[in-house]
């Protein structure tokens, strides 16, 4: 790979011109960033009385418990999702029809309803009471469970078809060809993707916010409501730290999946590994022709050199 | 059925609610997505940072913390009583566009390599690259991921529900409050919500086909 085919290697005239753009862009960038401090600072916002409750051991506390009922629900339905998605997949490609169509209607509905709207429907009743936890844990694990399911689905679709024939051969009986051989590879195939619906899990247990539910987000405006410093509302302050903890753990969570996918780039399986993305949400099912599988490889060997914005400008002919 | 009958006008409403904040979210997404897409590919390294920033940060965040951004930060940077569908759309639009961003980048990304070659060879700026020929062959392949992200945004809006705006799961909430049995009122909101979907799926089935030129 020469230099970027976007535009041509930068001589004397680009470079300068260049140079004149990057201070302009980064001036302008940082004006914006300094505008908005200095409007939030005049209104008072960065003083030092409505920073100080998060040294209160009680707000100390309540971001903890905070925390914890994130990820509780997180885990609950990350784990339930999985197990569901399975069971779904199975369901899906099926050899009985009923069944089959069953599972695919299942799977096309929830996944064009907003989540949002499947967790209040089981909160306020749709299956007798239900607290807000367990609203939000199995709406989670429905919707999740669905989009799961599509992916293991064209995880499988990717596995060479010699292996299901091979296994056949041997005697295998259809458990044992699903269990031994064709979900094995599907998952190690599509981890990546598996895990960046995790992110989106953990992002959708901050619409506990609208049943009540003590998680991230909602106890920031809890705190924000109950302590008021001088008469201002510290909204800004909590919706910034809560902010913080919430993109930090999805980044976390986000970098394990893209280092999961360079990872799988390497090893010599012959069946590609997913991307890092999350999947599609056409109805109709994912498409087999266009898998979200193997398209990384493809994608990567057929894309323009250089227009990944790394290391290639600067090396010029 | 009497849910729908007795209600038929606040259906109405909260359908075009839906509608109106999907699309004035849809635009915003494809305009300020392109531009963060340009960004990332442009010769400028701190556009480049921006662009990646951007991206990164938004797809990491989830959109109820935009909204609360949206809703207790932004009327202070700028001044108190914004109007809330503004908000919300600036809220689901700017989370989308960084999945439209993605999109793109990965449509530039498969647009062959002589084109862009035959471009510079006869002397076109990276702007003029970009606009005459890589971003109009790139349509053709950011059209089946964007049907889906707009599919995800008709959903997302969902949420601006929760803030004072009038669309379905406002509505699905206020039917709720009236005493309505929740089951009918799911009911016909997941068929409207199916109409959305199936709408936007459909249209850009057809623009797909549209599109369809053999390479």
């Amino acid at each position: 790979m020469s230099a970027n085919v976007l535009f041509d290697a930068p001589g004397p005239k680009a470079r300068v011109r260049n140079i004149i753009y990057s201070v302009i862009g980064t001036a302008a960038l940082l004006g914006g960033i300094l505008w908005v401090v200095l409007r939030l600072s005049d209104q008072g916002e960065f003083d030092a009385e409505l920073w100080d409750i998060f040294n209160y051991t009680g707000i100390q506390q309540n971001i903890l418990d905070a925390l914890i009922a994130t990820l509780k629900v997180f885990a609950l339905a990350g784990v339930f999702s999985l197990v569901f998605a399975v069971v779904l997949c199975v369901a899906r490609l099926s050899v009985h029809k009923p069944v089959r169509w069953v599972a695919v209607a299942f799977i096309d509905l929830f996944r064009s309803i907003p989540l949002l709207i499947t967790i209040f429907a089981l909160w306020v009743g749709l299956f007798g009471s239900m607290t807000p936890f367990w609203a939000l844990v199995i709406g989670l694990t429905i919707y999740n469970g669905c989009v799961q399911a599509e992916v293991l689905r064209a995880g499988i679709n990717a596995v060479p078809k010699g292996q299901m024939e091979a296994a056949y051969a041997l005697g295998l009986r259809k458990t044992q060809v699903m269990a031994s051989v064709l979900f094995p590879q599907a998952i190690r195939s599509m981890l990546p993707t598996i895990i960046s619906q995790l992110v989106v899990t953990l992002k959708d247990t901050s619409l506990g916010f609208m049943v009540l539910y003590p998680e991230l987000l909602h106890s920031a405006r809890l705190i924000a409501n109950n302590t008021p410093v001088n008469g201002v509302y510290p909204f800004v302050q909590t919706v910034t730290v809560f902010g913080a903890i919430y993109i930090g753990l999805c980044l976390l969570l986000s970098s394990l999946a893209t280092w999961l996918e360079k990872r799988g780039r390497r090893t010599k399986t012959g069946i590609a590994v997913a991307a890092a993305a999350e999947p599609a949400e056409t109805p109709g099912v994912l498409d087999p022709s266009a898998p979200l599988g193997p398209s990384t490889e493809a994608e990567t060997t057929a894309a323009l050199p250089g227009v990944s914005p790394s290391d290639e400008v600067d090396k010029k002919d | 059925m009497d849910v729908l009958l007795d209600n038929l006008s606040l259906f109405r409403e909260g359908f075009f609610g839906t509608l109106k904040l999907t699309g004035a979210s849809a635009i915003v997404a494809v305009v300020v997505g392109v531009i963060i897409a340009g960004f990332r590919v442009s010769p400028v390294p701190p556009l480049r940072i921006f662009g990646t920033l951007w991206v990164t940060l938004l797809r990491n965040t989830p959109l109820t913390l935009l909204f609360l951004v949206a809703f207790f930060i932004v009327p202070k940077v700028f001044f108190p009583d914004l109007d809330s569908f503004l908000l919300a759309t600036l809220a689901c639009g700017f989370y989308t566009s960084a999945f439209v961003a993605e999109a793109v980048r990965s449509g530039i990304n498969t647009v062959p390599l002589g084109q862009a070659e035959a471009a510079r060879a006869i002397g076109f700026t990276f702007t003029q690259t970009m606009r005459l020929i890589v971003l109009p062959q790139a349509t053709r392949t950011v059209v089946p991921p964007l049907s889906s992200i707009f599919i995800a945004l008709t959903k997302n809006t969902a949420i601006a529900g929760a803030f004072d705006n009038v669309e379905l799961f406002n509505v699905s909430k206020t039917l709720s409050n009236d005493g309505y049995d929740i089951a009918m009122i799911f009911l016909w909101i997941t068929l409207a919500y199916l109409i959305i979907t199936y709408a936007i799926n459909g249209l850009f089935r057809l623009m797909e086909h549209r599109l369809e030129v053999a390479r």
